[in-house]
């Protein structure tokens, strides 16, 4: 009985300890990197990638599967960011890098068809059949989903002024190396 | 004070510039005539903007409410004459970038008429909550330069208990001296400003700092705060920046304010001079913040001095006012250390501003910045025993979060370390420009989360829709199949009794 009990605690034991090690070494590797990659996302599903979302094209990035200038709506600065999170060199001639933008309704050429507030990711748009549709600028990530369904060219991007608010100190010009 | 207690009085951060506070500080007050044309700004303070009120075209009195104050944090702007609202638009800021921002001009009718104010003979017999609530409506914020919101700060003093007012007579800017100025002249106001604001947070003493380079100002102060035994004036060493709150809350207290708490939890809260002035106008006359004392100073002033001016005055009428030697090279609001360059004088005064100084050619000479020598300068002037040098290094080589892990946030943007370093290293400017890429990037963050917050909400919302079409769609073909069956079934019932009937037939 002591034998039997005392062969199976040592078994228990020794495989346990077998076990422990393998998760150690042989762990699958859970890659974190996705995570932080969707995080820097913009997150609005917009689907400009040619992903489904947001979580799609991290997926695709981690693996260097897309270039890191792949979304639109996140300009320069995000295709900078990615590639140092990844460590590549971002080829960014091809960005065309407008800043940061908004959507906005020209009042009096909306015929309040309802087209765009159906695309929104972000239900960033208000109104109602026949009446003007307004833009939540608040809500708007920029994305340029609604410009391209707006049948009347009422729907337009423009940049997001720069306010006091969000002015920054300039770095110093360095002259001397 | 004894030589040796004086050597170890002094406290060991900061630096000694020359303070070219005299002659400026000695000459007489001046009233600045009101001009023809006033643009008070609507966010003149810390927090949200005022929100306007009053139409164009509209009469308003001296003193009248021209936008309510918004939000959690904010403060109403008054008009600073009596007048006629001109226009509601946009103005450039007094602020580096000459970006615009809203105000609303007034033309003024040189009546001088005042709104009827509600003045209060005793305030000891009002509730704290009363006093904070006055001093809200009258729009008094922080004059130091600061301009938080004063009655949020008596709220929040009433709430942590604070035993201690610190009354923050500093003004160790250099060319500054519109604090000495009000102490030298108003020392009665100060004080009963004081006592109105310890009333209305429950401190117990009030402590005046006053650098020991305003002899007059400590003077005056003394015998306007004899009578109370309460109120303690106690002369500081000049050195910069006593006049910012943890260096002053140290030397008076002893008491260290940890990084990232407020003074207020270390049992002291702390109101600058003009402030307390501005309090006790509020409750005593009940009158608005709609004027204050200004320094006009630097090489490019021909009268340097102060003088008591409508808020919302241009800066270039100050100047007319005083008379300019030469073209200013260099327009600033504020000091020298600290203040805000202005691209052009067609800009308002606001209620922060304690001075313009206006520099020639000599005084606004900005050397150009060689390389770092690794000297250690900036290190030992550092008032927040921070290391300039590595946190510069790193915004340099663009990794910001290098200079956070030395505490960046920590840095109170004094200017010490600029002034001292011998390579002319604009120090500041790019702590300046961490800070506020890091708040873009926070805001980003933030964005970025309540992107994410949306979509998903659309998500939930389509798929809830379309769960409730389908549940509505199943309903109705329940419906119609019920009826149909109704139908089959009544049918069903009829046919036998017409069978029935038939059989009959
Ligand atoms: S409003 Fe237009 S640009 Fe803005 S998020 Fe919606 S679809 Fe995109
Ligand atoms: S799609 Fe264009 S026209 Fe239609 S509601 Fe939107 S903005 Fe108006
Ligand atoms: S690092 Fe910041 S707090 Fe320290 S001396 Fe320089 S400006 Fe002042
Ligand atoms: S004071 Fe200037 S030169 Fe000296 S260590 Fe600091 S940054 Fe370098």
């Amino acid at each position: 009985m002591l034998i039997a009990v005392g062969s199976l605690a040592v078994m228990g034991l020794a495989l346990g300890g077998v076990l422990g090690v393998a998760a150690r070494y042989l762990a699958v590797e859970e890659n974190p990197i996705e995570a932080e990659l969707q995080a820097m996302l913009p997150g609005s599903q917009c689907g400009q990638c040619g992903f489904v979302g947001c979580a799609q094209a991290a997926v695709a990035l981690a693996k260097h599967e897309a270039p890191v200038t792949l979304c639109p709506p996140g300009g320069k600065a995000l295709a900078v960011a990615l590639a140092a999170k990844l460590g590549i060199k971002a080829d960014l001639s091809g960005v065309a890098d407008t800043g940061p933008q908004l959507a906005t309704v020209a009042e009096e050429i909306c015929t309040g068809c309802c087209r765009c507030l159906k695309v929104c990711p972000t239900d960033a748009i208000i109104g109602a059949a026949k009446q003007i549709h307004n833009v939540i600028r608040e809500a708007c990530t920029g994305c340029g989903a609604c410009v391209e369904r707006c049948p009347t060219e009422a729907m337009t991007m423009v940049p997001v002024p720069i306010t006091l608010q969000h002015w920054v100190w300039p770095k110093p010009v360095v002259a001397v190396a | 004070m004894g030589l040796i207690e004086r050597f170890f009085k002094e406290p060991r951060w900061g630096v000694h510039p020359d303070d070219h506070k005299r002659p400026a500080a000695d000459a007489p007050l001046r009233m600045l005539p009101p001009p023809a044309r006033l643009y008070m700004p609507l966010h003149q303070h810390v927090g949200g903007a005022a929100r306007p009120i009053v139409l164009v075209g509209q009469k308003v009195l001296k003193g009248e409410l021209l936008a309510d104050a918004q939000g959690n944090i904010s403060a109403p702007i008054h008009a600073p004459v009596s007048g006629t609202i001109s226009a509601i638009g946009e103005v450039t800021a007094p602020h580096p970038s000459g970006l615009g921002f809203a105000a609303i001009t007034i033309d003024n009718d040189f009546a001088g008429r005042w709104i009827e104010t509600d003045p209060v003979s005793d305030p000891f017999a009002l509730a704290p909550e009363e006093i904070a609530r006055r001093t809200g409506k009258a729009g008094v914020v922080g004059l130091g330069g600061a301009t938080f919101p004063a009655a949020i700060k008596f709220a929040l003093g009433k709430r942590l208990q604070v035993g201690t007012l610190i009354v923050n007579g500093g003004e160790c800017e250099p060319y500054l001296s519109s604090d000495d100025r009000i102490m030298r002249d108003h020392a009665d106001q100060v004080i009963d400003g004081a006592r109105i604001v310890m009333h209305a947070i429950g401190a117990r003493e009030a402590l005046v700092g006053i650098e020991d380079n305003k002899p007059e100002a400590i003077a005056a102060m003394r015998i306007a705060a004899a009578p109370f035994p309460e109120v303690k004036i106690r002369p500081v060493p000049a050195r910069y920046p006593m006049g910012s709150d943890k260096q002053l809350i140290q030397t008076l207290t002893g008491k260290e304010v940890p990084a990232d708490a407020r003074a207020a939890e270390v049992g002291v809260l702390v109101h600058n001079v003009s402030t307390c002035a501005a309090v006790h106008k509020a409750i005593r006359l009940g009158q608005p913040l709609v004027e204050r004392i200004v320094t006009l100073n630097g090489g490019a002033v021909k009268t340097p001095g102060n003088l008591f001016v409508p808020l919302g005055t241009l800066v270039d009428e100050l100047l007319d006012f005083v008379g300019r030697v030469a073209t200013p090279a260099r327009l600033i609001l504020g000091g020298p250390m600290m203040g805000t360059p202005l691209l052009h004088g067609r800009i308002p005064l606001v209620k922060g501003a304690s001075g313009i100084l206006a520099f020639d050619a000599q005084e606004a000479l900005i050397p150009a910045a060689g390389p770092c020598i690794r000297c250690g300068s900036c290190t030992r002037a550092c008032p927040m025993g921070l290391l300039p040098i590595e946190m510069a290094a790193h915004i340099r080589a663009g990794d910001l979060d290098g200079a956070v892990g030395f505490h960046l946030s920590d840095c109170i943007s004094c200017g010490c370390c600029a002034y001292v370093c011998p390579s002319h290293i604009p120090l500041v400017q790019y702590f300046s420009h961490a800070k506020g890429e890091l708040m873009t990037k926070e805001r980003a963050k933030l964005r970025s989360e309540a992107t994410r917050r949306l979509a998903e909400a659309r998500v939930e919302r389509v798929e809830r829709e379309t769960r409730e079409k389908a549940a509505a769609a199943a309903r109705r073909k329940a419906e119609r199949d019920a009826a149909k069956a109704k139908t089959a079934a009544a049918a069903l019932a009829t046919t036998p009794v017409t069978q029935v009937e038939g059989e009959i037939a």
